[in-house]
């Protein structure tokens, strides 16, 4: 009995109609597009956007050159030169980040004892040659002078949960 | 109209007149006809962009409706690419005997009473010579594109269209038995009745009416029986060594074939553009000059109506349904499709034979 | 010269000239694409005959179905041209032979006491509402439909015969039925059993 009710089924299609008017009704349901430029998703603090490096409030660069970031970075997107200075810190003379290779995993912040490297918010970034891609740290700190409100909420905001 | 334009012509040879008059009438079917093409390829992203939550195309132009637009302008000045060691004049020759026949069935279709470029009396037999030419595109681009893919695609596409084809003869078969005519338009009258969509062959040739349409839509590959293209498997079947315009013919040749199988469908089995309306509402309403009269009474208008209704209903089933495994294709076609059309050809014999009303009386 | 006799001049050039593409190509995918246009012209002088019905069909069978199949197979072969053009000199007096005895043979049938135009008149050309294919049904059958049944038993018989030929069980099939995994009901296949649960202590 049951497969000659099957076999009427299959005959007349039902699956099929099943199928068709569920989609049928998602057709008329309200739509879930975000319009990108004009609307934007919710951000998170932890975003891990385009790289920055901070200074502190009197001016002084963060980063000692301790290399732990070039070190944990598993696509091995930075290069790190250093010296010391003449008051006797230990300071980078380059501090090159090729985003072309990152992967955005967010170690080198993760890794950084002084929060000198982090990762922003900013996204909507491109480049028309290699070069604009090769952040140097004349280049990531003028981002970290440019976003440093920002950037200090961020941290702020993650603190409880670090 | 056209013995104004003969009469305002009548300083040119007579044969050049004809041509003129032939080659309007082939532009004035044709332009539209691309039009509708190129919007059928927005509408179709917007369909199932809507199926799928979400909203689709919506940039170029008010509510991306200059989108088909842009899309053929960048069509036009990419390069196209000839594969090494391809055949160049066969890899020419492929998109070309795709849309050639595509285009040239539409010569026979009617859209009203009389509004027909050419009034063959086998027109219906013309048509099924016509769309069985296309297959040649599809195999000549799959082997002279040099590429296993593109020789897979070919293959598939080959063997899918020809079985298929069988099934949608049987249908139509039973359609001329029903009518007594190989002309569309007479079929169409055949389908006129004081009961309205009761008269139609959609209620008497039910199981040819589905038949026909699913052939249809396997014979045009279009999902679910996409297994030519089959994107994830073969990338993109018989064109994926094509670009630019030589590419867009073949989206030009599927679409127009598309709306030529939708219109078909409405032509032989709902009645064309006879009005649904017909014994819903007294013959008084739909007969004389008025304005109400023309848009309730027979016309080009419904016809058009019934061709947007499958073409919606070719979209859906894209978004609906998940692509036919090969052998279940092949499957359908040979041991569901034909024994049912031979089945039920005998039944409309039998009913004409019979004169089972209130179709055949 | 009328517009009929144009056309009829074109179609026969392009048949002839298709025609003689089909021996004398190298590559057998475009003989048989020659061939395809070749049944394609002569459609087309056919229904310069009023043969419209038999025209359509020549398409429908022979272009849409028949040399597809044909296509199939030549494409599907690896074909070496160098082996093929071996024996052209060795064979051509024999094939000179056989071309000579079948032109002989052809031009006693085919002269013009048989199809001459006295013999076999222009056709007289019909009324607009004359249907070539309601007349072919109409003879088909009444007058030939022994010869028409016949056919179509060969046929079914010929038909039948290659797939007999061909079928062949598989032993160890794989492949799974869609319709049996979609008719699983879970009644069918789950019996759930009511059981006393046990003491801890026991």
């Amino acid at each position: 009995m049951t497969a000659i009710t099957n076999y009427f089924k299959s005959l007349i299609l039902v699956e099929l109609f099943r199928g068709l008017v569920l989609t049928g009704k998602y057709f008329f349901r309200k739509k879930i597009t975000v319009q990108y430029p004009e609307e934007k998703t919710p951000m998170s603090p932890r975003f891990r956007g385009l790289h920055a490096q901070r200074r502190y409030p009197n001016g002084e660069e963060r980063c000692i050159a301790c290399k732990l970031c070039e070190a944990v970075c598993p696509a091995l997107a930075i290069t790190i030169d250093l010296e010391e200075r003449d008051d006797g810190t230990r300071r980078t003379t380059r501090y090159d980040i090729d985003l072309t290779k990152c992967i955005f995993c967010g170690f080198c912040e993760e890794s950084c004892p002084v929060d000198a490297i982090v990762e922003t918010r900013h996204f909507e970034y491109h480049g028309e040659n290699r070069d604009d891609l090769y952040m140097t740290k004349e280049k990531l700190l003028a981002v970290g002078d440019k976003m440093e409100k920002q950037i200090a909420a961020d941290r702020a905001a993650d603190a409880p949960f670090r | 109209m056209i013995e104004a334009i003969e009469s305002a012509l009548d300083f040119l040879p007579a044969g050049l007149v004809t041509l003129i008059i032939i080659v309007g009438k082939i532009l004035v079917l044709v332009l539209p006809l691309m039009g509708a093409v190129a919007y059928l390829t927005l509408a179709e992203r917007k369909v199932i962009g809507y199926m799928q939550v979400r909203i689709g195309p919506n940039r170029v132009g008010p509510r991306g409706l200059l989108q088909p637009i842009a899309d053929a302008v960048k069509l036009m000045f990419k390069e196209t690419i000839f594969p090494a060691k391809a055949n160049r004049f066969l890899f020419i020759s492929g998109p070309i005997l795709t849309l050639a026949p595509a285009l040239a069935a539409w010569a026979v279709v009617p859209f009203d009473d009389g509004l027909v470029i050419s009034n063959v009396d086998a027109s219906l037999l013309y048509i099924l010579a016509m769309t069985s030419l296309g297959v040649y595109g599809v195999i000549i681009a799959g082997w002279a594109s040099n590429s296993k893919y593109a020789f897979l695609g070919a293959l598939r596409s080959a063997a899918q269209i020809v079985s298929y084809e069988i099934a949608m003869g049987f249908a139509l078969v039973g359609v001329l038995v029903a009518a007594g005519s190989l002309n569309l338009g007479e079929i169409v009258e055949a389908q006129r009745g004081s009961l309205g969509i009761i008269n139609w062959y959609m209620i008497p040739l039910l199981p040819l009416f589905i038949v026909y349409f699913i052939a249809g839509v396997a014979e045009t590959n279009r999902a679910p029986f996409d297994v030519a293209e089959g994107e994830s498997e073969i990338v993109a079947g018989f064109h994926v060594e094509y670009s630019s315009m030589t590419f867009s013919i073949f989206f030009l040749a599927e679409y127009a074939n598309m709306i030529l199988i939708a219109l078909l469908t409405a032509l032989m089995f709902l009645g064309g553009w006879l009005s649904p309306l017909h014994g819903v509402l007294p013959a008084s309403l739909l007969e004389g000059e008025g304005v109400l009269a023309l848009l309730l009474g027979d016309g080009i208008h419904w016809l058009l109506a019934k061709t947007s209704f499958f073409l919606f209903l070719f979209l859906w089933f894209r978004a609906t349904f998940p692509r036919y495994r090969y052998d279940q294709i092949m499957r359908l076609g040979w041991k569901i499709f034909i024994p049912i059309t031979i089945v039920w050809l005998l039944v409309a014999a039998a009913m004409v034979v019979w004169k089972i009303g209130p179709w055949f009386n | 010269m009328g517009l009929e006799s144009i056309t009829f001049y074109i179609f026969s050039a392009i048949l002839v000239g298709s025609a003689v593409l089909v021996v004398s190509l190298r590559n057998p995918v475009f003989c048989a694409l020659a061939l395809v246009l070749a049944f394609f012209t002569s459609a087309g002088l056919w229904i310069l005959l009023e043969a419209e019905f038999l025209a359509l069909t020549l398409i429908l069978v022979y272009v849409g179905a028949v040399m597809v199949l044909f296509l199939f197979v030549v494409m599907m072969l690896d074909i070496n041209l160098a082996v093929l053009r071996e024996g052209f000199t060795r064979y051509l007096p024999f094939g000179l032979g056989v071309a000579i005895v079948l032109v002989a043979q052809l031009a006693l049938i085919v002269g013009p006491e048989h199809f001459g135009l006295e013999a076999m008149p222009k056709p007289e050309p019909h009324a607009a509402d004359y249907s070539n294919t309601k007349e072919i049904g109409r003879v088909l059958y009444t007058v030939y439909l022994y010869p028409f049944e016949l056919a179509a038993v060969i046929l079914v018989v010929a038909i039948i015969a290659a797939i007999s030929l061909t079928l062949r069980r598989r032993r160890k099939k794989q492949t799974m039925t869609p319709e049996d995994q979609v008719n699983v009901r879970s009644k069918d296949r789950v019996r759930l059993v009511k059981m006393a649960s046990g003491n801890k202590d026991e």
